[in-house]
């Protein structure tokens, strides 16, 4: 092991093999099933119905105005039509979904005090081990509700929030929270958002106070262990003036045979002069419709950087939104999607450029393999008030044979004309002679591709803290040596 | 046979199915330096490609032995790990994998050991040195965006890293300046001091073998060695050309 290496290069994580191979190349790290007793779990019966709403705003003790909201949010969902622009979603049949399903156990913020096997879970993922090495507080959520819970004391005392939607709505900050929620994505934004609004449940509330620096991340990490349900967290984030967050999101569930839905939703606000990273590494397994809609607004001279690793699910819709509402606000947007066999992902960025002097830059790979289909799909959106304005978009795509499919779907609307936009687009291919030189120097063929397509995606793990990095990089040496 | 280090034994290879070496065969013993030289076209990178076992070169007769055992049908790899090395006339570049933890990597895959970071890190920042490599290289992407010398130098850093016991060099002075040229050359003589290490200079200009002991000259011409003799072939070859061999 070389950790000494590792620390002192972060950047190269990338090639080092020792630790990808040290953690363990095993599909089983996310595919394992744990075994769940009936009589352990509350599940409410599948399909959407308002009754089933009802039923879910009673189990989660909602305020009278999340019940309305809830109720309205499934008016909208019946009225609108499915979207008809990306990957066929006819494989997923509401009526098949349940949308709540939570251990009978409580939230808790000791380790100790979670359920066995929920724990194991966990553990397999290293989820309290990575809390104990490099984070400022950790959430669990497994199914529909977190399970644990806890924030580092000197990063409570600073101030900061960080706690579950439900304590959220009803705690401190329940005005807050009635504020800004769904306000940025709005239930009319599309069926997923409508359905999302009817029946959320689980996720984060986080609140940064103004000029507090968090100077590590916070973390929440979603599973997906019930078959056939949906997942529904909702993040929502503040960052208030000068305050700068980190916060990274890890999803994973075990494959079965019947769909799964995933239709989360983030809403962000960085106020005034504020930072925030958003990472996420994504691993759904590839029975799940992961229809996930994230959304960042940013006031003068505010930042949202998004860092985006997508590996998981049969198919995603998922373009992370910047509002560059402020003057001088800035998106940067770093994303890899890797679609493997049986995987369609339409995946990408919007940007919509407001104040004046805003700046927005996207970079993107998409890597596919094995008959997986991968769709870079992104808009750039400068309005009239946004003089000044600077955007650049560059995407890369990796087709590492030829049963994949790579497609590049950028759209810029501009209406300035003092506005600065570029945009660059690369499609390729692995090649053998590359292969052969590593090879060359004793590495072997498959270690040669994955170094290769990992060099690809690096400017993407550069993005994210170590752990993550190595995460990433196994996903990819996974990739690689399935299908 | 002791000292044998690889036998070339009748070797015919094909690219897309056009046959460009004809039965060739060389000895070259633990030590030495051959040179091989011929015109455009007469199959010198193929014989180090064939040598090194690219995919792309069916080796279509004779077989190659090394250490006394057939590695004919070896991937590049197994080759590597036994010792053989290619410096290639038109180093690859891989974006995002960096230089320094490449060679790092690969050494550790060859001798199946972990390499002691501090130790690596001395080494390869002196043989950067000597070799006039400005050290911020050794963090950038492989050959990326590198000039031809700097690819080069590149090259002849991974075989002063890697340490093997025999090397082909494809062409590694084309296309460099006088200086680099000398730069270059210094660090094959580097390689050549070392204990029993092999060479195969492939070349047309006699500009790099100055400063270097040369045992064998051979000529190759349309995929034949038709001649082989000592140092002073090269100087020859360098006055009269190919000329009295087509």
């Amino acid at each position: 092991m070389s950790n000494d290496y590792i620390k002192d290069k972060p950047i190269d994580v990338s090639t080092d093999t020792d630790r990808i191979l040290l953690d363990g190349v095993e599909r089983e790290l996310y595919d394992f099933v744990d075994e769940e007793r009936e009589e352990d779990f509350y599940r409410i019966n599948e399909g959407l119905t308002e009754e089933i709403v009802r039923k879910i705003s009673e189990e989660k003790h909602d305020p009278d105005w999340m019940l309305e909201f809830r109720l309205k949010s499934l008016k909208i969902y019946n009225e609108l039509e499915m979207p008809d622009w990306g990957p066929p979603i006819d494989g997923l049949n509401m009526d098949n979904i349940a949308t709540y399903v939570r251990s009978k156990s409580n939230m808790v913020n000791s380790w100790d005090e979670v359920p066995e096997d929920i724990k194991n879970a966990f553990d397999k993922l290293g989820i309290p081990q990575a809390e104990r090495e490099s984070l400022a507080g950790v959430g669990a959520q497994y199914d529909s509700e977190l399970v644990y819970h806890n924030v580092r004391k000197d990063v409570e005392e600073s101030g900061v929030v960080y706690t579950d939607m439900e304590s959220a709505l009803t705690g401190e900050y329940s005005e807050m929270v009635h504020e800004h929620f769904m306000k940025l994505v709005p239930p009319t934004d599309h069926k997923f958002a409508a359905l999302h609004g009817a029946v959320w449940s689980g996720g984060s509330f986080v609140y940064v106070p103004p000029g507090v620096h968090l100077e590590i991340p916070l973390q929440s990490y979603f599973r997906l262990n019930a078959r056939g349900a949906g997942q529904f967290e909702h993040t929502l984030i503040i960052v208030d003036e000068g305050a700068d967050l980190h916060f990274i999101e890890g999803c994973s569930a075990p494959k079965y045979n019947t769909a799964n839905l995933h239709a989360g939703c983030v809403e962000l606000y960085i106020r005034k002069n504020a930072r925030l990273r958003y990472s996420t590494i994504e691993n759904w397994s590839k029975n799940m419709y992961n229809l996930n809609t994230k959304r960042a607004i940013c006031e003068e001279g505010g930042i949202i950087e998004w860092v985006s690793g997508s590996f998981g699910s049969h198919e995603s819709y998922l373009y992370p939104t910047s509002v560059l509402k402020g003057d001088r606000s800035h998106s940067e947007f770093t994303g890899v999607t890797f679609a493997g066999k049986g995987q369609n992902l339409d995946t990408g960025a919007k940007v919509i450029h407001i104040g004046k002097n805003t700046s927005s830059f996207i970079d993107t790979k998409s890597i596919c393999k094995s008959g997986g289909i991968s769709t870079y799909r992104s808009s750039v959106v400068i309005t009239k008030s946004a003089e000044g304005a600077k955007a650049s978009v560059n995407c890369g795509s990796l087709m590492l044979d030829n049963i994949s499919r790579s497609d590049t779907i950028p759209a810029v609307d501009v209406r300035t004309d003092k506005a600065d936009v570029g945009h660059e687009a690369k499609i390729g291919r692995i090649s053998d002679e590359a292969v052969f030189y590593l090879m060359s120097r004793g590495i072997s063929e498959a270690e040669a591709r994955a170094m290769i397509v990992s060099g690809f995606a690096n400017p993407v793990s550069k993005e994210l803290p170590l752990e993550y990095a190595a995460e990433m990089n196994n996903l990819i040496k996974l990739e690689m040596e399935g299908g | 046979m002791a000292d044998t280090l690889l036998q070339i034994c009748g070797v015919s290879a094909a690219v897309e199915g056009e046959e460009i070496l004809h039965d060739v065969s060389l000895n070259i013993n633990k030590g030495e330096t051959h040179v091989l030289m011929g015109p455009n076209g007469a199959g010198k990178s193929t014989l180090g490609n064939v040598l090194m076992g690219n995919p792309v070169y069916a080796l279509t007769g004779g077989s190659i032995l090394f250490d006394g055992e057939d590695i004919s049908k070896e991937s590049a790899d197994k080759r590597a790990c036994r010792g053989m090395f290619l410096s290639f006339q038109n180093p690859l570049e891989v974006p995002g994998l960096a230089l320094d933890s490449f060679i790092r990597n690969a050494l550790r895959q060859r001798t199946g050991k972990n390499v002691k970071f501090m130790q690596f890190n001395k080494d390869l920042m002196n043989t950067m040195k000597l070799l006039n490599m400005d050290p911020s290289y050794a963090e950038r992407d492989l050959n990326v965006g590198f000039s031809g010398g700097e690819k080069k130098k590149s090259e002849i850093l991974q075989l002063l890293m890697m340490n093997p016991r025999f090397a082909i060099l494809d062409e590694t002075d084309s296309g460099l300046d006088v200086d680099a040229v000398k730069t270059v050359s210094e660090g094959i003589r580097e390689y050549q001091k070392r204990e029993d290490g092999a060479l195969l200079i492939i070349t047309h200009n006699a500009k790099i073998l100055e400063s270097l002991h040369v045992d064998y000259t051979h000529v190759l011409v349309k995929g034949r060695i038709v001649k082989t003799g000592d140092a002073s072939l090269v100087e020859e070859i360098g006055k009269n050309g190919f000329e009295q061999f087509l």
